[in-house]
């Protein structure tokens, strides 16, 4: 669904992306995983067209998206660090979101906002909110129109546990349904149960691209996160 | 296109700093009129708040408003949204509130006081400035990410265009006075929308008797119809060029 071949994305002297090639196919959970600073958001934005790329070519369903806008209707993503007008009330935004996304047929998936209690926040200005509250405006914003594809950036950092479980069962249900997942978390005992696929970024490269069972067989660990431990580690000595 | 620039004219309009700046204008033009009985001479220290206050207010207004706007940008890039339509939005949003701005604050009280041929060029320079400084303002904001720079880029942009500018130019003059350079100057004039828009407002004025051979140069080139035609096209270009290079360097910005 989501092809990327070769690209490259220097800030400066910082090279973020270095000649990544990966294919994220449908149906599939993605963790892109890696230590800070390795590249993943700017991939994420690369993806959404938020960093343009310095070489390389990106694919939506084998369309080129350089210059491209539709086939971000396709794609709901939800940003590490959410930064929205501040003058804006909560309702405020969602309708902006809807007037400018909404499809005519299809009723905004509006479950997330209900399960937060966002509604009784809804005259709250956005600069008023906590870090948790942004947090989800941008996880309710982000399921909110039926997305084929989820780009979640850190979804639960700064959710308190009830949220964020409340927010997994969503993630799970959308990947029931066939949906792409891409998720960055550094909570990986969240993403034991989650994810299908783990790809690993070290210092803008793509170190490997593997099916969690594959992985899991290879350390012979049962847990993601030692098993993640026992191949970091095993970077340090090379 | 539409549905954007209706979230920037709200915004715009809930920041009451346009509408304060429409009362202030009102206000001086008002005052202007009504110190003295001659309407012509009320025209005449209105000229200078056209030439020096709108590009101000303008250009730095804007600048900021764009960098305020920095949430709302990033917002909107990552929906289904051309980054041409955001960047145009905004664009439209600032000229066409602060133009409406200008109408009300100066025009109105112009076309009161002094409706003919010098009334009406004063608006339609008026209107010209506002929306090139804006364009300016889109250019200066482009440039850096850092707000302190832009801000102070665009400050210093207002000085060169409304200060720094005549003084190279009166530099070159003194330098080179012992040859012709009325027809330089009216090259001259075309890089700077202000000196532009002095020049109409002036030869409307009928004062250009007073600014001697170059006057008569100028008379001779921009007094009749095709003379004011061309500088309407440089104003025009003098709003599509910077906001060309913007919208190059918006479409590739890194967000």
């Amino acid at each position: 669904m989501i092809n990327t071949k070769n690209i490259t994305k220097k800030f400066g002297k910082l090279t973020a992306l270095d000649n990544v090639s990966v294919t994220f196919s449908k149906g599939e959970c993605i963790a892109l995983l890696g230590p800070n600073g390795c590249g993943k958001t700017t991939l994420i934005k690369a993806l959404l067209g938020m960093v343009v790329p310095d070489s390389g070519f990106i694919y939506f369903n084998n369309e080129l998206i350089a210059g491209k806008w539709m086939y971000r209707s396709r794609i709901g993503y939800m940003p590490q660090i959410g930064r929205y007008p501040e003058n804006m009330t909560i309702a405020n935004v969602i309708d902006m979101m809807k007037d400018i996304r909404k499809e005519d047929n299809e009723k905004p998936d509006e479950e997330l906002v209900n399960a937060f209690g966002l509604k009784n926040l809804m005259q709250k200005k956005m600069r008023t909110l906590s870090g948790g509250t942004t947090q989800k405006v941008s996880a309710a914003l982000a399921f909110m129109f039926h997305p084929d594809v989820l780009i979640l950036d850190e979804p639960t950092a700064g959710l308190d546990p009830l949220s964020s479980e409340k927010l997994k069962q969503k993630i799970i249900k959308e990947k029931e349904n066939g949906k792409l997942i891409l998720i960055t978390s550094h909570i990986l005992s969240e993403l034991d149960n989650l994810v299908t696929e783990v790809f690993y970024m070290q210092e803008g490269k793509l170190l490997f691209h593997k099916k969690l069972s594959a992985l899991k067989e290879e350390t012979g660990e049962i847990k993601l996160s030692k098993a993640i431990a026992k191949i970091m580690t095993a970077q340090e000595f090379v | 296109m539409k549905k954007i620039l209706k979230y920037v004219i709200v915004d715009i309009a809930q920041n009451k700093i346009v509408l304060i700046y429409t009362l202030l204008l009102l206000v001086i033009s008002l005052t202007v009129f009504n110190l003295e009985d001659n309407a012509a001479k009320g025209m005449l220290s209105l000229l200078n708040i056209v030439l020096i206050i709108v590009p101000l207010i303008c250009i730095i207004f804007s600048t900021i408003y764009i960098y305020n706007s920095s949430e709302f940008i990033e917002l909107l890039v990552s929906q289904p949204v051309k980054r041409r339509t955001i960047w145009l939005s905004i664009f439209s949003g600032l000229a066409s509130s602060l133009s409406l701005a200008f109408f009300i604050g100066a025009g109105i009280p112009i076309l009161l006081y002094h409706a003919d041929s010098t009334g009406f060029m004063m608006i339609a320079m008026g209107l010209f400035l506002t929306i090139v400084f804006v364009s300016i303002a889109m250019l200066a904001a482009g440039l850096t990410r850092d707000k302190a720079k832009g801000i102070g880029l665009s400050i210093l942009l207002w000085l060169y265009f409304s200060l720094i500018f005549d003084a190279l130019v009166l530099f070159f003059l003194f330098q080179f006075q012992d040859y012709p350079l009325e027809n330089a100057m009216v090259i001259f004039s075309f890089l700077n929308p202000i000196d532009l828009g002095r020049i109409q407002i002036l030869l409307q004025m009928d004062i250009s008797a007073l600014m001697g051979y170059t006057g008569a140069v100028f008379r001779d080139f921009f007094g009749n119809s095709t003379g004011i035609l061309l500088s309407f096209l440089g104003l025009f270009i003098w709003i599509f060029f910077p906001m060309i290079i913007s919208m190059k360097k918006f479409g590739r910005k890194d967000l």
